[in-house]
């Protein structure tokens, strides 16, 4: 039996669209190009606008080397934005970790209401982040703070917390904040790294008689090290780089001492004109993302190693 | 009872009272906002130092005067509308830049392609508070100063990297033998991945839309940064920087608006959250 | 319909050599087995053929056509089926079997024709709107031959096509698909490492181990007449027997085998047929039902690693026990003997006498 039609004709010889590495590098071409040049060229631009005395409004400027760095160095405003910025980042990063490995052993026990529970808990990553801080504005509000209230109600408090008005308190409501935004993500990042402790180890511990806290430290902790590792990075970036929740919250107030380093580079960068002095300012952030981005990259390469 | 049984009785009270706990930290400022949102003023500015008065509860009738308020009299609307064209044409950027890009890495690209896509990835962590004041400068120069195309422009630079990674997962899943099968089926290369590969991609499309949907929502700098004019803010900018100013603090509109806009992100991050941690942890952990 | 001509083939991947020079011609309307065991290059000199690798070096001629680099595997007129079938799963019956034919830009009402014609020729008409999902192995086997079908290949290349199926399936698809080959009269490549499938659909088989083709000829040929000792063994089941270096029978550095299923108690031969006795200590005996397996070790040969095995068809009723010595015998014309260092076949040693007897 032969088939009942006719002869086909094909395409005698390869296109342009059969070729593999030719099309491999047509197709990521323009995202290469748009990060290169919508990223890269901005970032050339930060480190020299930063030994420049550039000024928004006006196109001359002349290099001025390191003299924004030295300006900007023995400036206690600055020495303040950097510190504030450590002590926020750092704070929240122990904060968080705590919270989310105990959020994520409580969620992971199993119980009814999960879900509705776990929509709750997802609600801060969710919402635009300047409008929850605006919400919180108005919670730590100084005339109607609802905190104070309750306290008071309580008997916890005696005098009077003017949240945003002072610069601890201030600091405190910045990475109450910081926290609140970030362990849900968190959390829902250790709930998935609990899913690949492998049960028989666990099993295995609890028939050799381990207890609660013994299979905690010795062997679900070690499991979760790497995923949880990924969860700090991404929060450093997050919180060291963040500038709505204290541009909205405190403003940098009172007096200044609240401001940490993207508050403080857009105040002298954009509202103070001096795009020099801010770029420099931005730039002291470097540090933090490096050690964000070092991390990974090995993260990345050791599970490419193929170790658990 | 017997003693065990006891134990983990408590054990499961403890539990439900740590949850609770955990979720009253969340939920709480999403309560204040919407009992904010239907108080009216003279039950919501009483000072706190008064301990009779429960700020807790509505005192008063709920009212809707603040909704009322904020669609009629405040910008509002519009900026839900600038938002929704930002959306759009940065999500119609994203996607046609990010996912041949991402197939590419996924596919085609050899050892040359893995370097280039940890590349692309660790551009996603270069934050806006380092670009802006460069931005701000070059934004000046090509004359977008105060226009949305602004953030058009910009935004992409964001989305495409994390879009790009979170596709490749997707291609990664579709069976090699597949796309071999399409080819000796008569297509191209690129036909297959037009006519077989794509179709698989769709729930990465959709990720990418609603990712970058969430994206425009929270950004804050550079809105900032580029634009002035109350009439050009997207939600995120608009909300908190143009219903303060003035004499009067309308907290119940800003309430409102805060509410109105988180409610539609919430749902859809919730069912969108899975597949976000996969693209971080997967794409950050597996490489 | 088209023959298949390679010439001296190699493909390499980082130094390891897939497919080491092969030479192999495949004649129109042939239906050609790959056997070997995983890892033998069988798959990889199939999608070199397909397009789906580039060869190394070499050349594949399809009809005469040489098919050189610069021709994608949309260009070869070749069909392939893979081992998972492949079907779209986003597609129906049809939009699977039609999907080569959009490629050509055929006409809607001439893809409808053909798409009809296929699905009628294996009888899965009432499918057509089905999803993949919701067919059997055995139904998607035939989604997937007509979609190869309609094509019109000059040859077909199919990658261990039966391997996902269970054990009763896959003896009505092999069916299936030889009746279907037999019908179209279409050139056939077919990769698998499963000897009875080989020697089932094979018009003829090639050998394959470590990037070569050992041997190349009918299941028969391959069966009764091994080319070398790897052939000899792989071939079988159980293998082989091989005896080292057994002087009344051969000169040194020779080997010589025999099927098991040759080697029976002596008194399963005339008294004056032409055959070589062996002492056949029996170790342990298989009942299999149809027949029955012995283990055991011959006298002048014990190696406990390798024991040689006799297998005796249900029909002869011979008592044999375990832990005795018995006399076993092979037809001497079934003895065949290898070279001990390059495993090549080599003729009987008293071959030439008997010649000159003649």
């Amino acid at each position: 039996m032969r088939l009942p039609f006719g002869p086909i004709e094909l395409p005698p010889r390869e296109t342009f669209a059969d070729r593999e590495s030719l099309l491999a590098k047509v197709m990521l071409a323009p995202a290469v190009l748009y990060v290169a040049v919508l990223v890269g060229i901005p970032f050339v631009l930060a480190i020299l606008l930063s030994f420049s005395n550039a000024r928004a409004g006006s196109l001359s400027f002349s290099w001025v080397g390191l003299s924004n760095y030295a300006a900007v160095l023995s400036d206690p405003t600055f020495r303040r934005a950097l510190l504030n910025t450590v002590i926020v980042t750092v704070a929240v990063q122990v904060l968080v970790v705590i919270l989310a490995t105990a959020a994520a052993m409580v969620f992971r026990a199993a119980f009814v209401g999960k879900r509705i529970m776990r929509f709750f808990l997802l609600l801060p990553w969710a919402v635009p982040i300047t409008l929850a801080v605006m919400a919180w504005t108005w919670i730590f509000d100084s005339t109607f703070s609802v905190v104070n209230w309750t306290l008071k109600v309580a008997g916890l408090l005696h005098g009077w917390l003017y949240w945003l008005g002072s610069p601890t308190l201030g600091l405190i409501a910045i990475i109450i904040v910081q926290v609140w935004r970030l362990f849900p993500f968190a959390t829902v990042i250790v709930l998935a790294g609990m899913t690949s402790i492998p049960q028989d180890v666990v099993e295995a511990a609890i028939m050799d008689g381990a207890g609660f806290w013994r299979r905690l430290f010795q062997i679900e902790l070690p499991f979760l090290l790497p995923v949880v590792t990924v969860a700090v990075l991404f929060g450093i970036v997050y919180t060291a780089t963040n500038m709505s929740v204290v541009y909205l919250l405190t403003g940098g107030g009172p007096a200044d001492s609240t401001h940490v380093l993207p508050t403080l580079a857009f105040q002298r960068g954009i509202e103070g004109l001096d795009l020099g002095q801010g770029a420099a300012i931005a730039l002291f952030l470097l540090p933090f993302l490096l050690v964000a981005a070092i991390g990974m990259l090995r993260i990345a390469r050791r599970s490419e190693m193929g170790s658990p | 009872m017997s003693r065990y049984r006891l134990m983990r009785y408590a054990r499961r009270v403890g539990v439900y009272v740590a949850a609770l706990g955990f979720v009253t930290f969340a939920a709480f400022p999403f309560y204040w906002m919407a009992l904010t949102t239907f108080k009216q003023n003279k039950d919501l500015y009483v000072s706190a130092t008064n301990l009779k008065h429960v700020p807790w509860i509505f005192n008063a009738a709920p009212t809707l005067a603040h909704l009322k308020l904020l669609f009629t009299q405040t910008a509002y609307p519009q900026w839900l509308l600038n938002t929704l064209l930002v959306v759009v044409a940065v999500v119609l950027i994203t996607v046609v830049v990010a996912v041949p890009a991402g197939y590419s890495l996924a596919r085609l690209a050899g050892s040359w392609g893995e370097g280039m896509g940890i590349g692309i990835f660790l551009t996603y962590l270069i934050p806006p508070t380092l670009l802006f004041i460069p931005f701000s400068r070059l934004v000046a120069i090509l004359g977008l100063q105060d226009s949305l195309w602004s953030l058009v422009v910009v935004y992409p630079t964001f989305t495409i990297p994390f879009c790009t990674w979170l596709v490749m997962g997707f291609f990664r899943s579709v069976p090699w033998d597949l796309e071999e099968q399409a080819m000796i089926d008569g297509y191209s290369r690129l036909g297959v991945f037009f006519r077989v590969v794509l179709r698989f991609a769709v729930p990465g499309i959709l990720t990418v839309v609603v990712f970058t949907f969430t994206l425009v929502m929270q950004e804050f700098i550079y809105a900032l940064t580029f634009i002035s004019s109350v009439d050009k803010m997207t939600v995120s900018l608009g909300v908190p920087v143009a219903l303060v100013r003035g004499d009067v603090y309308h907290w119940g509109a800003l309430m409102g608006a805060a509410l109105i806009t988180s409610i539609p992100m919430a749902i859809v991050y919730n069912l969108f959250m899975d597949r976000f941690v996969e693209g971080l942890t997967l794409g950050a952990v597996k490489g | 319909m088209a023959a298949v001509e390679i010439r001296d083939l190699h493909k390499h991947f980082e130094g390891h050599r897939a497919v080491d020079g092969v030479d192999l011609s495949v004649e129109d309307g042939e239906f050609v087995v790959l056997l070997g065991p995983s890892g033998c290059g069988k798959t990889t000199l199939l999608r070199t053929i397909a397009g789906l690798e580039e060869p190394t070096s070499g050349e594949i001629r399809l009809g005469g056509r040489v098919l050189s680099r610069d021709v994608p595997p949309r260009a070869r007129k070749i069909a392939m089926m893979f081992q998972s079938y492949a079907l779209y799963p986003h597609r129906t019956v049809f939009g699977n079997i039609a999907f080569p034919l959009k490629a050509l830009h055929t006409p809607r009402d001439e893809i409808e024709e053909k798409v009809r014609w296929a699905v009628r020729m294996f009888d899965i008409e009432r499918y057509l709107d089905r999803y993949p999902r919701h067919l059997s192995g055995g139904e998607r086997q035939r989604v997937a031959l007509c979609r190869a079908v309609v094509r019109e290949p000059q040859a077909f290349l199919l990658d261990e096509p039966l391997s996902n199926l269970d054990a009763k399936q896959r003896t009505t698809a092999r069916d299936e698909l030889k009746r279907f080959q037999e019908d179209v009269g279409i050139t056939t490549v077919y990769v698998t490492h499963d000897q009875v499938e080989a020697m089932g659909l094979g018009d003829r088989i090639a050998v394959m181990n470590a990037g070569k083709v050992h041997q190349f000829g009918t299941p028969a040929e391959v069966y009764e007449h091994p080319a070398d000792i790897f052939v000899a063994t792989f071939i079988g089941l159980p293998p082989m027997n091989l005896l080292e270096s057994i002087e009344a029978l051969a000169p040194a550095g020779m080997l010589v085998g025999f099927r098991p299923e040759h080697f029976l108690p002596r008194s399963a031969f005339g008294e004056d047929e032409d055959v070589t006795t062996f002492r056949y200590h029996v170790r342990r005996v298989e009942y299999l039902g149809s027949e029955r397996y012995l283990y055991g070790s011959l006298d002048a040969h014990e190696d406990p690693e390798k024991p040689i095995i006799a297998r005796l068809p249900a029909m002869l009723r011979l008592e044999v026990e375990a832990d005795r010595t018995h006399e076993f015998a092979v037809h001497s014309g079934q003895l065949r003997y290898f070279d001990e260092e390059s495993g090549q076949r080599r003729d009987p040693p008293g071959a030439a006498r008997g010649r000159a007897d003649a």
